[in-house]
């Protein structure tokens, strides 16, 4: 159990009105609140040592560093890494796909080799690959699904061979919520030698991750949806992968020599992280671990579990709306899409913020998956920490009202 | 406080009417230009098919998928500009673009733009006015090429 009311005292912003009404803030797969604490981290280092990192020996600089260098351990224990050095911080997760599909897939994938993603990707864990793949003329693969819509293990199973050289995908859904079985898929993938990556957007800042157990070759995600500012994201990669691997941007830090004619590369993690890095916003990312594992992973995602199943159960009752996906408790946490019999996501959303209800409506950046349930839009509302069963009461409410209006 | 009320200039009636039921809406046997049109925020998709000849709008047909006010102002297109010539129909695209902008429009263009003008409404909830402009950037397509 989480004390909701305890921790939304810790977020200025839900405090805020939205169109006259307080808001509420469904939307948290988009991207989520800041506590105080992360914004007061933010200001502590442009106020008090606001300093560049690895550089000067002056006492500001120190202090910059060390900050910037634990919040990384706080990352790394966050995600229970196995070294500091397997942490790589990007601008985001897109950042993060993108520099393991130049270096790692410019010096790996070759003419006629196989990457299979799966069809609940987001764009991000698409157009990297469909890039990778029309460059080095290698083949982009699906995985099959079965009549439930979910992962046909046993036919990927099949599908898999030793022209597959990487396997990515996503740790849950964005748009369906459901969890992936990725276990079952990643001891497939190495039974066939394949590198794998997970999209890690949405359970890293939702549900207890330990990559060690999960033993991805790489796992990436986004500091912004689970408490951290924006433009910071993570890239974590095994030591030895990463240093088989070549840079993916060029300048300082990322070097340990520079001559006129030549270069030699920095150590790990810095040989990934060229020029000056966002320092603020890796400690302030480091914060928001230190938040969240005091509440609790492990409560935090049954929290959410809770949300998305009463969410689930209450817009079911709903006559003409329609939840896609899963419904089951457990392959899914707090985040429920839906569709109306007639009435646009579009139209939906701008009425209920007119309530103050923030929910996302769209494809979610995940057009082709959006699309093959027959539709171009889906309403989404998503949960985190910090929301309660009578935000959902709000919504439903809402929902009724706009059917209501477009009788 | 934002009331349901609020709303009723953005979704009026001809609007939700249109939406509903939308006019123009078969595709047409013989056409000269077809477009498709997309907003890559939301999804929303428009097909446009004009049969023009000697620059007059002949047939127009609008279909799509998309939130009421894309699609009622894909309807209300094709009744404002069908049987038009293409240089009456640039000059209600660009109207319809400077009402949008809250923009003044001389009595001519306003009239010209017939019930086109309701999706004026759309102002006040300035994140919809793409889905309003979502066809007419169809017609522009079609259009620059003559």
């Amino acid at each position: 159990m989480i004390n909701t009311d305890k921790i939304r005292k810790d977020f200025p912003i839900l405090g805020e009105k939205v169109n006259g009404n307080d808001l509420v803030y469904l939307d948290n797969a988009a991207t989520s609140h800041k506590p105080k604490q992360v914004i007061n981290s933010l200001v502590d280092y442009y106020e008090k040592y606001n300093s560049n990192v690895h550089r000067g020996v002056h006492t500001l600089s120190v202090k910059a560093t060390d900050e910037f260098e634990k919040s990384r351990i706080s990352v790394q224990n966050f995600i229970n890494a196995k070294s500091s050095n397997e942490i790589i911080f990007t601008r985001n997760a897109s950042e993060s796909l993108n520099l393991i599909a130049y270096s790692w897939g410019k010096d790996n994938i070759n003419e006629g080799d196989e990457i299979f993603i799966t069809p609940f990707e987001h764009h991000s864990n698409i157009v990297p690959w469909q890039m990778l793949c029309k460059e080095k003329n290698a083949i982009l693969k699906y995985f099959p699904l079965d009549k439930n819509g979910d992962i046909n293990l046993e036919k990927f199973s099949k599908e898999i061979s030793k022209k597959t050289k990487l396997v990515s995908i996503t740790h849950m859904s964005n748009v369906l919520g459901t969890v992936l079985p990725l276990n079952e898929i990643i001891d497939l993938a190495k039974k066939n030698n394949a590198v794998t990556v997970v999209d890690a957007c949405q359970s890293v800042p939702h549900m207890p991750v330990d990559v060690q157990k999960i033993d991805s070759d790489f796992l990436c995600f986004s500091g912004h949806k689970m408490l951290g500012p924006t433009g910071i994201g993570v890239l974590h990669g095994k030591e030895e992968i990463l240093n088989d691997m070549s840079p993916f941007l060029y300048g300082g830090d990322m070097i340990s020599e520079v001559t006129y004619e030549d270069s030699k590369w920095n150590d790990l993690p810095y040989k990934f992280e060229a020029g000056t890095p966002n320092i603020a916003d890796s400690i302030a990312l480091g914060v928001a671990c230190e938040y969240l594992s005091n509440v609790g992973m492990e409560n935090i995602w049954n929290h959410e579990m809770e949300l998305g199943e009463y969410a689930v159960d209450e817009i079911s009752k709903l006559k003409n709306f329609k939840i896609l996906g899963n419904k089951s408790k457990e392959l899914r946490g707090g985040v429920v899409s839906f569709l109306h019999d007639t009435i646009h996501p579009h139209d939906i959303g701008s009425l209920l913020d007119g309530y103050g209800i923030a929910i996302r409506t769209g494809h979610h950046c995940a057009m082709p998956l959006v699309r093959s349930y027959g539709v171009v839009a889906a309403s989404r509302a998503s949960f985190y920490l910090y929301n309660k069963k009578d935000e959902i009461d709000k919504l439903i409410e809402g929902l009724k009202l706009v059917e209501d209006y477009f009788k | 406080m934002r009331e349901l009320s609020d709303f009723d200039e953005m979704y009026q009636e001809v609007i939700i009417d249109h939406y509903k039921n939308p006019r123009n809406k078969s595709k047409l046997p013989n056409f000269t230009d077809e477009v498709m049109s997309h907003n890559p925020f939301c999804g929303d998709e428009i097909e446009l098919q004009l049969n023009i000849k000697d620059n007059v709008i002949i047939d127009v047909s609008v279909s799509g998928r998309g939130c009421a006010i894309s699609q009622s102002s894909g309807s209300l297109l094709g009744e404002t500009i069908a049987g038009k010539t293409v240089i009456e129909a640039k000059n209600d695209n660009n109207s319809m673009r400077a009402l949008l902008k809250d923009e003044n429009l001389s009595e001519e263009q306003f009239d010209s733009l017939d019930d086109s003008t309701v999706i004026e409404g759309v102002k006040k909830f300035p994140v919809r006015i793409k889905c309003a402009l979502l066809s007419w950037s169809a017609l522009n397509d079609i259009l620059n090429k003559y």
